[in-house]
């Protein structure tokens, strides 16, 4: 081809990449979201693990929650705003009436000795109506539409959204029933049923009797009676259980207990449907706000209004301070703000930080896990009144929401071990020695960025029986100094640590060094390993780590073959019980003869005699005296130490409102609202494709071929000169 | 041919046994069922009744390898590692132990995956043998040696940096490209270019030189002396001399991988959000969800089979020499 050809070719093509660049200059090329409908309202958001179940009756992770608890509603829910956390009804029209029984069924009062059974009436709302789902789909007769024989009937719905009817139907108390009957049938593998089964009337007989049938297709649950559970009416549902436990009014407001309507049930054991993963587990049918129309777990989650949710306002009441931090504006409106939410799983933190902050995501992220410790240095600084927001989010307008989780991560001492547990006064020093120098506030500072709060009992804060301020500091490891806790001297932990046999860390009868063994699933290696021994080492006391995974340590814990091990609870529901029932000796493994939740082995019979007499009281300044002695009796004793309160940092970009964190309730998305308008804009403006590198990296590329072009010609024209002349090359 | 290849199938069964094996002994070496079972059903209010109900339901309440309850073929038949492991050999992989079907989410990763690997793969070699020869054309010179260097230090260079610096420069401070996501169908492409191109940049240094060092063996030989000497330009000597006689050590190395490309690639589909396969065997381990445990290592094996079976064929099409016997 003639020279000036090529350079005609290359000067229009170089033109043409112009145009294209200048022209697609005006929108971000970044833009990883799909397309919006017109006037649609869209949420972006995140989740950081791939979800397991999102079965009502199954789903018991924090994670799952995000989702299915927009999808499930139950009997009640946390109010929105208000704390301490309050329960309001959601689709229940008001809240339980409990009536209390003897073993012959006769009425009797809530203190009575004689009480057997307590009876919870719930009355629903009317009207209710579950979201389009092809399990209600009927034909003009009332038939199902989606019942199949064999496999091979249904081959052409690979997935949910492949059926092309629809329909609904309005809830009901049988729809409750049926639920609690899922949650009772050993082949659903909730979580909850044998804990459940101590409460609710004949739950075990129920899944006894179920599976004694025939379990090769859909075994119709109406057909076995639960004892305990019942529809008195079309919307009155009545649950009795045993004894008395006023904490199950929290377990009625959890998704264990939402509605499914029973055609769900039968439409999901339609054959080959769970070859392809067309399960309950996967695809919900609920009553909330929003309904799943996208799950690929490997990818993302979508959920959209759903059209037929009941009339629902914005909360009209707040705490003290929402009316001043604009959390009311919205009060008395219909809900949900948004369309449609669009959930990416980000397995790393990069680049889910990087697309909230180009605009792409609305918040930092929806679980947890949402601000990575190096993230969290650029978007907080230190100020005096602690941690601020950085220069580069203000001018971003990001705005920041935190939460303290109902929760406690702490370590505890083996109550068995013949080292550190025990009961004698010098067993008590050596274990407060040993927390005083497990110092909680350098360790959240320098490994949590200071997310977190130290605890000074196993109530965390929010709870009834948390005590703010200097009456509620732990005596026997801080002081209050300066209007805050202070953290008793290293001189006290030598102290201890000699008055409990061991001055200098030594033995004193037997002069071998004291040596404690932390049993860990994180290694003995690295920054925080490093921390914990330097600080046993103040006190000339060695640590030594016991490394192993998970499954081993989880089998040393059951054994009770450890010494020191870490530790955490996250709440259920935020009553003081949730929280007091991990030290009582009827949770150690050897008495409840399971995974118990009393890790330490810690006994105490006055602790589990006050406990009892707690447990199933109102909250009350009585039941808070009680708590404050079982929490003296803890302090006293010892069992953990180096506890703390996770404190959960959220950050929004500036077009979100209503984002106040609920440490317990993760139904929020319904209250979430967004400026499209904006959001738009400063996506626009954030994203602007920074296009000289692209042209940079094409001429770098031409500037190398180039001369190795012109290399290769001219040797190719040197062999031809010399064949001329008639040599060799 | 068709009796060599039926004799390497025939030699797989016991390879594919012995693997299922080695699988089978390290996950239940390490776990008990019971423990599994708790992995599965969470942290807290675990009860020994349910954790027994999980066993029985996922038949891990049979004994590991013998059976001495039963007589007769269900001595061995009626164990956990026949009824899980061996019935793999029909391809009938089950539901994995969190209730998901498995051959549907390896069908349904299996697309992503490809989406990446098989551009990275093509693109990766064209590059690299491209780059191989024209640096061998220059082989003795000052370019030459700048060459070499440059391949050794991208080498040198871990494969996370490439990632992670791309992702910084392109994506977050560029915004030439989103920085991660994946969408179905024609869409993928805005999501595919970075991962492709990292991929194959990150790759240069180790295939590059490695090519270079094939074509330096082929390209001072007689044929090639004699082609130049009949008055072939370099290129034609090299694309159409050297390149084909080099070809053998190349298959070696890319036919046996292309099966491969079908599992995917861990950090890349992890860093850039591909759901892929790469990282369904991790998330399994963690999960200790061993129905999806004992399908990879099946399929893999399967895959690396195929792999050496291809790359025999594929000498006898490279080198008319070669015959399969």
């Amino acid at each position: 081809m003639p020279l000036h050809g090529t350079r005609r070719i290359l000067r229009k093509t170089l033109l043409l990449t112009s145009f294209v660049f200048l022209g697609a200059c005006s929108e971000p090329w970044n833009d990883p979201n799909p397309p919006e409908k017109p006037g649609e309202t869209v949420y972006y958001g995140s989740f950081s693990s791939r979800l397991q179940h999102l079965d009502p009756a199954r789903s018991y992770s924090s994670e799952e929650t995000v989702f299915i608890d927009q999808i499930y509603e139950a009997p009640f829910r946390y109010h929105f705003l208000k704390r301490p956390y309050v329960l309001e009804p959601a689709l229940a029209k008001n809240m339980a009436e409990v009536a209390y029984l003897d073993k012959e069924m006769q009425p009797v009062s809530m203190g009575s000795k004689e009480l057997a059974y307590s009876v919870y009436t719930i009355t629903l709302k009317q009207g209710v109506q579950y979201q389009p789902h092809p399990a209600l789909a009927n034909d003009k007769w009332g038939n199902p539409l989606y019942l199949f024989n064999t496999p091979e009937q249904s081959l052409s719905y690979a997935t949910l959204y492949d059926f092309p009817q629809s329909g609904t139907r309005e809830m009901t108390a049988d729809d409750f029933v049926y639920q609690i009957k899922r949650l009772s049938d050993p082949q659903n593998k909730s979580p909850l049923l044998g804990f459940l089964s101590k409460y609710i009337v004949g739950m075990s007989e129920f899944g006894e009797q179920a599976m004694q049938e025939d379990r090769t297709g859909w075994l119709d649950l109406r057909t076995i009676e639960l004892e305990g559970v019942h529809a008195v009416d079309q919307y009155t549902l009545s649950i009795r259980i045993k004894g008395l436990y006023p904490q199950f009014q929290y377990w009625l407001a959890m998704h264990f207990f939402s509605p499914i309507p029973w055609e769900a049930d039968r439409f999901y054991h339609n054959p080959g449907f769970a070859d392809r993963n067309l399960t309950l587990d996967w695809f919900p049918i609920g009553t909330g706000a929003f309904m799943m129309t996208e799950n690929d777990p490997n990818r993302g989650i979508t959920l959209e209004r759903n059209p037929n949710y009941r009339l629902d306002l914005f909360p009209s009441e707040g705490d003290t301070d929402d009316l001043a931090a604009g959390n009311l504006k919205d009060a008395g409106q219909p809900m949900p703000f948004i369309d449609r939410a669009t959930f990416r799983l980000e397995k790393e933190s990069l680049p889910q930080w990087s697309k909230f902050m180009q605009g792409w995501y609305d918040r930092s992220g929806d679980d947890s896990h949402n601000i990575s410790s190096s993230n969290f240095d650029r978007a907080f600084v230190v100020s005096g009144d602690g941690l601020e927001l950085s220069q580069e989010m203000q001018d971003k307008g990001i705005t920041v929401s935190t939460e303290i989780k109902p929760s406690i991560y702490y370590y505890g001492f083996n109550m068995k071990d013949p080292v550190v547990g025990g009961y004698t006064e010098e067993k008590r020093k050596l274990r407060r020695a040993i927390s005083l120098i497990m110092n909680t506030e350098e360790f959240l500072e320098i490994f949590a960025n200071g997310r977190g709060q130290a605890a000074m009992g196993p109530v965390p804060p929010g709870i009834p029986g948390y005590i703010e301020g200097e009456a509620g500091i732990d005596p026997y490891l801080y002081d209050w100094v300066n209007g805050k806790p202070q953290r008793k001297p290293l001189e006290e932990a030598k102290r201890l640590l000699a008055e409990a046999g061991y001055p200098n860390g030594r033995d004193k009868k037997t002069g071998k060094p004291l040596i404690i063994y932390l049993d860990t699933t994180g290694g003995s290696a690295g920054p925080v390993a490093d921390w914990r021994r330097r600080q046993f080492e103040k006190i000339g006391v060695q640590l030594e780590y016991r490394s192993s995974d998970y499954v081993r340590f989880k089998q040393k814990m059951r054994a009770g073959n450890t010494q020191l091990f870490g530790w955490g609870w996250l709440a259920d529901y935020p009553d003081p019980e949730n929280f007091l029932f991990l030290l009582t000796s009827s949770q150690t493994s050897d008495v409840c003869k399971c995974d118990g939740s009393n890790t330490a082995n810690y006994s105490n019979p006055e602790y589990d005699r006050l406990f009892e007499q707690m447990k199933t009281m109102e909250n009350s300044p009585e039941r808070e005296a009680i708590i404050a002695q079982m929490v003296e009796i803890v302090r006293r004793d010892g069992p953990w130490m180096g506890g703390y309160h996770v404190k959960e940092y959220y950050l929004n970009n500036s077009w979100v409102s209503n984002t106040k964190r609920h440490g317990i309730a993760r139904d929020t998305l319904k209250y979430l609202k967004l400026d499209t308008k904006q959001r738009l804009e400063k996506q626009r403006e954030w994203n602007t494709p920074v296009v000289w590198p692209l042209l940079a990296s094409f001429a770098a590329l031409a500037l190398l071929i180039w001369p190795a072009v012109r290399a290769y010609r001219h040797r190719q024209t040197l062999r031809v000169n010399h064949g001329n002349k008639g040599g060799s090359h | 041919m068709f009796a060599y290849i039926l004799r390497r199938l025939l030699y797989a069964i016991p390879i594919l046994i012995g693997v299922n094996l080695i699988t089978f002994f390290l996950f239940f070496v390490v776990n008990s069922p019971a423990d599994v079972a708790r992995a599965h059903l969470g942290e807290k209010y675990v009860t020994q009744e349910a954790i027994d109900n999980w066993v029985t339901e996922k038949g891990y309440n049979r004994p590991l390898m013998f059976n001495e309850e039963v007589s007769g073929a269900a001595m061995v038949t009626d164990t956990i590692f026949f009824q899980k492991s061996l019935r793999l050999f029909t391809f009938d992989f089950g539901q994995a132990d969190d209730g998901r079907d498995i051959t549907t989410d390896v069908l349904t990763r299996m697309g992503p995956s490809l989406a990446l690997a098989v551009p990275s793969f093509i693109i990766g070699i064209w590059v690299n043998i491209c780059v191989a020869l024209i640096v061998v054309m220059f082989r003795g010179t000052r370019l030459d040696k700048a060459a070499v260097a440059l391949f050794v230090s991208l080498m040198s260079i871990s494969g996370l940096f490439y990632i992670i610096g791309g992702q910084y420069l392109v994506a977050t401070v560029w915004r030439l490209v989103p920085i991660s996501g994946f969408e179905p169908g024609w869409m993928a492409w805005k999501f595919l270019i970075l991962p492709v191109v990292i991929g194959v940049v990150g790759g240069i240094g180790l295939g590059a030189r490695w090519y270079r060092t094939l074509f330096l063996e082929a390209a001072d030989q007689d044929f090639a002396r004699t082609a130049r000497a009949k008055g072939v330009s370099e290129l034609g000597v090299l694309f159409k001399h050297v390149l084909p006689n080099a070809l053998l050590p190349i298959l070696t190395g890319v036919v046996v991988v292309i099966p491969a490309l079908f599992m995917g690639s861990l950090l890349m589909e992890a860093f850039f959000g591909i759901p892929g396969l790469g990282s369904y065997m991790l998330d399994a381990i963690r999960a200790q969800d061993f129905a999806i445990v004992r399908t990879m290592v099946f399929v893999g094996s399967v895959l690396y089979i195929i792999g050496l079976i291809l790359t025999d064929i594929s000498y006898t099409l490279a080198d008319p020499r070669v015959r399969l016997n």
